[in-house]
């Protein structure tokens, strides 16, 4: 935690842009957050994301905000969705064994059509897990953040300066598609500090839900809002979840980020994501330095996943795919497998439980994948 | 002619859905007459509970929040927080209340949040069919308790009002009876000076209303109303608790 600094100080307008400044990961989130216009923030301690609360309780009053303390992680989430309700943009914060009591909060959100923003920085799992940094809830981010079946935008950055740009992002994207977004940070990316520059300053944006909800549930009602995830008409659900649907493809479409970094002569391409894209990049350097072509494509977008960056891979030149994680086993490589029709052999290279991966880990990965496949 | 009765404009046009002889009726009454009374219709934000509560969604002529169950008063807290002008008004069942939510009431009668709990008490599940309460009275029956509810298995009745007092920051506290007319409108008073505390600014207010479940209780309107008094009320006691007004 970061003491001398005062953070109301913090620039919140023009005369900040461009200002380099050396932040911490959770409160670069934060700041990034009250800079997007997020004016409510409730959380519950959880390591490794406490700087984020921390930071929040101080800055979020400064900026005209609500911070809050919740007794829990779901009457934290609820809070969000209290304040969502009646047009505030909000954010929560929490790690994998509070994002599972998060779900249901995240999954009435998204039934409700309200938008928020959720940062999970990731520690190792399941249960308690280990409560140092790793990357073990891609799949629940992915796939099912909670019960019915919907979907959330999970956006995870690999430096603070981008965990900064996502978080910003991630406010404009929950309030265009009116769905929660989900920021997921492995817990490095927390706890690290690096040079950043911080965005302008949004005015804080309020946003009315007279015209949908209201008009279906209560066609007498004058003028009100209904907010509810809660419908009990059978019809009218099966037509959210179907466009629910349309909106999960225009993302597929719209909103899929991706880095790919030396992929023209790649032979060998590392698929990597946060941390772990770090020390993958690292090693990519190693490799090519003993002639070994690799290269890396990095989803930045985990839901959407990068399905089109894999599928054009020239599938001449290249020899295999390493799913590289922080996780054992690790969760992406069904996307990937999908993603290139099993048409690209994968291999997997990762660490679990908080013990961090190492470049020299990747590479004899990448050495052992090559004799293998030599076989 | 002058007209003296005529439904609410908080209330909307549709029929009550709620089931004949059941006094959510009247609790919702009660609550749009004093909405339209206070002139805050258009300013008021119910967050309604999950079970029968979550019907207010058809019949509140008032922005409406549907809150995950027992989370209620964690969602209140949030609208409340982010909207301080509304008057935010949280509407709970007993197993909302006191089973699920006890984390959620507790806490934000503890932070003294500045909303009003609308508890309505029938000591039963009433939307889910009937199952046992934690305000179900011992020997009451339930589908989940035939022989009745057996404190050596289930312990006793919560009384949430009597629970609640024990903490500092709350600034009414008070149970009401919807069985009679003069109670009614007791409790109608009730609901105008939790309201009008909470515009004041004064903190947490909570009116706790005991009702009634016909379907459930397998017995006629009426004769719920008699079952009330010779049961409910003995083990749940009308009054004020606290009055930070005074």
């Amino acid at each position: 935690m970061t003491k001398s600094r005062d953070p109301s100080a913090l620039p919140a307008g023009k005369e900040g842009i461009m200002e380099r400044q050396f932040l911490k990961g959770n409160e670069a989130v934060a700041e990034a957050a009250i800079l997007a216009g997020c004016r409510f923030f409730a959380g519950y301690p959880i390591t490794p994301q406490n700087e984020i609360p921390e930071y929040m309780s101080r800055r979020m009053p400064a900026a005209g905000g609500v911070f809050l303390q919740g007794e829990s992680e779901t009457a934290s989430v609820c809070m969000v969705y209290g304040a969502a309700s009646v047009g505030t943009l909000a954010m929560t914060s929490s790690s994998g064994p509070g994002i599972s009591l998060k779900a249901e909060g995240i999954s009435t959100l998204a039934g409700a059509c309200l938008p928020a923003v959720i940062v999970n920085v990731m520690r190792g799992g399941p249960g308690l897990g280990a409560i140092q940094a790793a990357q073990s809830d891609y799949l629940h981010a992915t796939k099912a953040l909670g019960h019915g079946g919907f979907r959330v935008i999970v956006l995870a950055p690999s430096t603070v300066q981008e965990a900064i740009d996502l978080t910003y992002k991630a406010f404009g994207l929950a309030v265009q598609y009116r769905n929660p977004v989900m920021v997921l940070m492995d817990g490095w990316i927390g706890s690290m500090m690096e040079p950043v520059t911080l965005p302008e300053a949004k005015e804080p944006v309020t946003f009315s839900y007279t015209g949908w909800g209201a008009k279906y549930f209560n066609p007498s009602g004058v003028g009100v809002n209904v907010v509810t995830s809660c419908l009990l008409e059978p019809e009218y659900q099966e037509l959210l979840n179907i466009r629910a649907g349309e909106m999960y493809e225009e993302w597929k479409e719209k909103e899929v980020l991706a880095e790919e970094y030396l992929l023209e002569d790649a032979e060998y391409v590392i698929v990597a994501y946060g941390t772990a894209a770090r020390a993958a990049r690292t090693a990519i350097g190693e490799l090519r330095g003993k002639g070994i072509r690799a290269g890396m494509i990095r989803p930045i977008s985990l839901y959407p996943f990068p399905v089109e960056h894999l599928k054009r891979l020239d599938r001449s030149r290249v020899k295999f795919l390493l799913d590289t994680e922080m996780t054992l086993p690790v969760q992406m490589m069904d996307d990937i497998r999908l993603a290139v029709a099993d048409a690209i052999p994968v291999h997997s290279c990762g660490r679990s439980g908080g013990v961090i991966l190492t470049n020299e880990e990747i590479v004899e990965a990448v050495e052992l994948a090559i004799a293998k496949e030599a076989r | 002619m002058e007209k003296i009765y005529e439904r609410p404009k908080s209330l909307t046009d549709r029929g009550l859905a709620y089931c004949p002889g059941c006094l959510h009726g009247v609790a919702t009454r009660l609550i749009a007459e004093l909405l339209d009374e206070m002139d805050q219709r258009t300013n008021a934000v119910a967050v309604l509970a999950v079970g029968c509560g979550t019907l207010g969604m058809f019949h509140f002529n008032t922005d409406v929040v549907v809150s995950p169950h027992g989370r209620t008063p964690a969602v209140a807290t949030g609208a409340k927080r982010a909207a301080p002008g509304k008057l935010v008004f949280s509407y709970q069942g007993d197993g909302d209340l006191a089973a699920i939510g006890m984390a959620e009431i507790m806490h934000a009668a503890n932070r003294g949040e500045n909303f009003t709990v609308i508890f309505i008490n029938n000591s039963t599940y009433g939307m889910t069919g009937g199952q046992m309460a934690p305000t179900t009275l011992v020997g009451q029956k339930a589908t989940t308790a035939p022989q009745g509810r057996n404190p050596a298995e289930t312990g006793y009745p919560m009384k949430m009002c009597e629970i609640l007092s024990q903490l500092e920051a709350p600034k009414y506290i008070a149970r009401f009876a919807l069985d009679c007319p003069a109670n009614i409108l007791k409790a109608k008073k009730g609901i105008r000076k939790a309201f009008g505390m909470q515009m004041a600014g004064k903190g947490f207010t909570f009116v706790e209303l005991l009702s009634n479940c016909p379907t459930n209780w397998g017995m006629p309107a009426l004769e719920c109303m008699d079952w009330m008094r010779e049961n409910t009320m003995k083990v749940f006691p009308l009054g004020v608790f606290r009055d930070g007004d005074e």
